[in-house]
């Protein structure tokens, strides 16, 4: 046997170690094409700073969201002008309520709606439709027919119902709207655990024995995640605008706590008396907001899910 | 197609019985009755009210006179709450206003969603092919509730062109505002589809073989492109109906129009679960016809489509 020479082998050991590519996951892959996307990452940075403004935005107002102004009740037309001076950096409202603070407040209860409704969607629909995709057979004909029943209900007026007969609060609202964004989150997790539910890890772990929900927990679920990433983001703006719906209609949110839809309802009811900022601020951050979630989910289904371009 | 129909209509009647179901457990897990007041009624006007009103019998019996009542007499019973009022009267006057403009906003929507979605597709990667995906992500963030307020600024505050609110009896200028407040939202999303089908048709072989053939441009999309790209769309009418009976709620409260959208709502605040009740079920009554007929007109369309 021929034993190469001591600098051939440190040559080949360098080699080797130049040649030595770290791998990359799909995940960094995906984050690579995310960053890539300038409209995604710029609704990204977007998304923070009204984030930063909704939960920080009030340790710069200068009165409290429910603080009435009496001397500026009615007034507000001519003394409630948006000016840094007086403190009501977005002007007052027709009470005399100090609108920045309103506006941070409702901003505020707007995301968390979008984020209470995505979260138990996720949680919900993709362990919903996770079982009846992996079950199959009858179980989930059952489980998919009752989703194409709810489904076909008009469900913003089932919604209200619930409203006026629990009483109309933060907490019913938050709960009827978790009620219905599962269900096509549930689509969603079935049809893409019909096709995972065939690869080879699976029937190597009903080989093993694993159990049949262990099996969805540990294989099927993780990854589903990918897909119900991007269509939790993108289910996030419809949150939004099922809340403002009902608030705008005064049935959501009540006082002294508000929501975005609630102010743009306030402020459309008072536009006529020369009081524009009143509508315009929160319209602002509504439309903004939204602009940013359709952007940034366009942008994660960009990079998680390559084969829907 | 005749046991299609059946079988579909076997789903159909269910959904609807769920949907009763459903209102009739939350109204029956409401703390208290309809008559529950800050001042408690004597018990004996209370038990004479719960006997009027039918709401001392078993639950299921309730239920079970409810549905033969719409089904047999298409009686949805009186208002809990004004005595001169029942829940028919409520509907006769204010159903005819919303299907009027809720059929003027799907005509709408169809037929400039349908142009502008046909002629991006055709004009594709131009400025008209851009300009329309511009304004179906534009309308993606302007819902119905804030269309309202901005028409009625700009066309009644700034132009002074159109009435501010009210219906005059269906009168045009009247009319025009809550249309396109109403359809705006599902106008885009049927931009979107047209859209998207279109290129996809376009694409495909036999389109190309009617171009080698020498057909005309003209023809082409209007005999062989137009109906299979029509189909994604008609799948689409049956959650638009349901856009457009929710937006309506929103278009009677700010145009005071004076549709069901109005009764709704005064209901909700006032309490009156019997209007609430019965306005939800003729609603989704009305909308589980709608995606009825839409699945039907599929299958006769395309026969491929059986399930």
């Amino acid at each position: 046997m021929v034993l190469p020479d001591k600098a051939t082998a440190d040559g080949l050991v360098q080699a080797a170690h130049l040649a030595e590519v770290r791998g990359r996951s799909l995940w960094a892959d995906a984050r690579i094409r995310f960053f890539r996307n300038k409209a995604a990452v710029g609704a990204l940075i977007v998304l923070t700073l009204v984030a930063i403004f909704a939960f920080f935005g009030g340790f710069i107002a200068q009165y409290e969201r429910d603080f009435v102004d009496f001397a500026l009740m009615g007034a507000n037309q001519t003394q409630g002008v948006p000016s840094i001076e007086t403190g009501h950096y977005f002007g007052t409202d027709s009470s005399g309520r100090d609108l920045y603070a309103r506006t941070v407040q409702g901003t505020r209860i707007s995301l968390l709606v979008g984020i209470v409704g995505a979260g138990v969607a996720v949680i919900v629909g993709t362990l919903y439709g996770a079982v009846a995709g992996y079950f199959g057979g009858r179980i989930d004909s059952i489980m998919m027919r009752t989703v194409d029943v709810l489904m076909s209900i008009p469900f913003m007026f089932v919604l209200i119902l619930m409203l006026v007969i629990f009483g109309r609060s933060i907490l019913m609202l938050f709960i009827g709207i978790g009620l219905i964004s599962w269900l096509d989150m549930a689509r969603i997790a079935r049809g893409q655990t019909l096709t995972i539910k065939n690869k080879e890890f699976v029937e190597a772990a009903v080989a093993t024995g694993v159990a049949p929900m262990m099996i969805i927990l540990r294989h099927i679920v993780p990854n589903l995640l990918g897909i119900v990433i991007v269509y939790a983001t993108l289910l996030v703006p419809g949150m939004i605008i099922t809340e403002s719906f009902i608030s705008f209609l005064g049935l959501g949110v009540q006082e002294p706590n508000t929501s975005l839809g609630a102010l743009i309802s306030a402020g459309a009811s008072q536009m006529q008396y020369g009081v524009i900022w009143q509508l315009l601020f929160p319209l602002f951050f509504f439309i903004i907001t939204l602009f940013a979630f359709f952007f940034v989910g366009d942008g994660l289904r960009d990079a998680l899910d390559p084969k829907d371009r | 197609m005749f046991s299609f129909i059946v079988r579909r209509i076997a789903v159909a009647i269910p959904t609807l019985l769920i949907l009763i179901l459903i209102s009739f457990v939350l109204m029956f897990a409401a703390p208290g009755g309809p008559f529950t007041n800050e001042r408690p009624l004597p018990e004996a006007v209370m038990n004479n009210v719960m006997e009027r009103y039918g709401l001392d019998d078993p639950y299921p019996v309730q239920m079970f006179n409810y549905v033969k009542n719409i089904v047999l007499h298409f009686d949805f019973g009186p208002s809990f709450q004004y005595r001169d009022r029942t829940v028919n009267d409520v509907i006769a006057q204010g159903f005819p206003v919303t299907l009027t403009y809720g059929f003027w906003s799907f005509v709408v929507a169809i037929g400039v969603g349908v142009s502008l979605g046909v002629a991006a597709a055709i004009r594709h990667n131009s400025w008209l092919d851009y300009l329309a995906v511009g304004i179906s992500i534009g309308a993606q963030v302007l819902p119905n509730f804030v269309m309202a307020p901005i028409l009625l600024l700009v066309f009644t505050l700034w132009l002074g062109w159109l009435p501010g609110g009210g219906w005059n009896g269906g009168q045009w200028n009247y009319v025009i505002m809550p249309v396109i407040a109403l359809s705006t939202s599902y106008m885009a999303s049927i931009a979107r589809i047209t859209r998207s089908s279109m290129l996809e048709v376009l694409n495909s072989g036999f389109i190309r073989t009617a171009k080698a053939k020498g057909l005309p441009m003209r023809r082409i999309i209007w005999r062989h492109a137009l109906k299979p790209a029509m189909l994604p769309v008609l799948s689409y009418l049956g959650p638009a109906f349901v856009a457009m009976i929710t937006g309506s709620v929103v278009v009677d409260v700010y145009f005071s129009t004076g549709g069901i959208g109005q009764f709704f709502v005064n209901s909700a605040f006032n309490r009156d679960y019997s209007v609430i009740m019965g306005i939800t079920i003729l609603v989704g009554a009305l909308t589980i016809l709608f995606n009825l007929l839409v699945d039907i007109a599929y299958a006769w369309i395309d026969p491929k489509i059986r399930y």
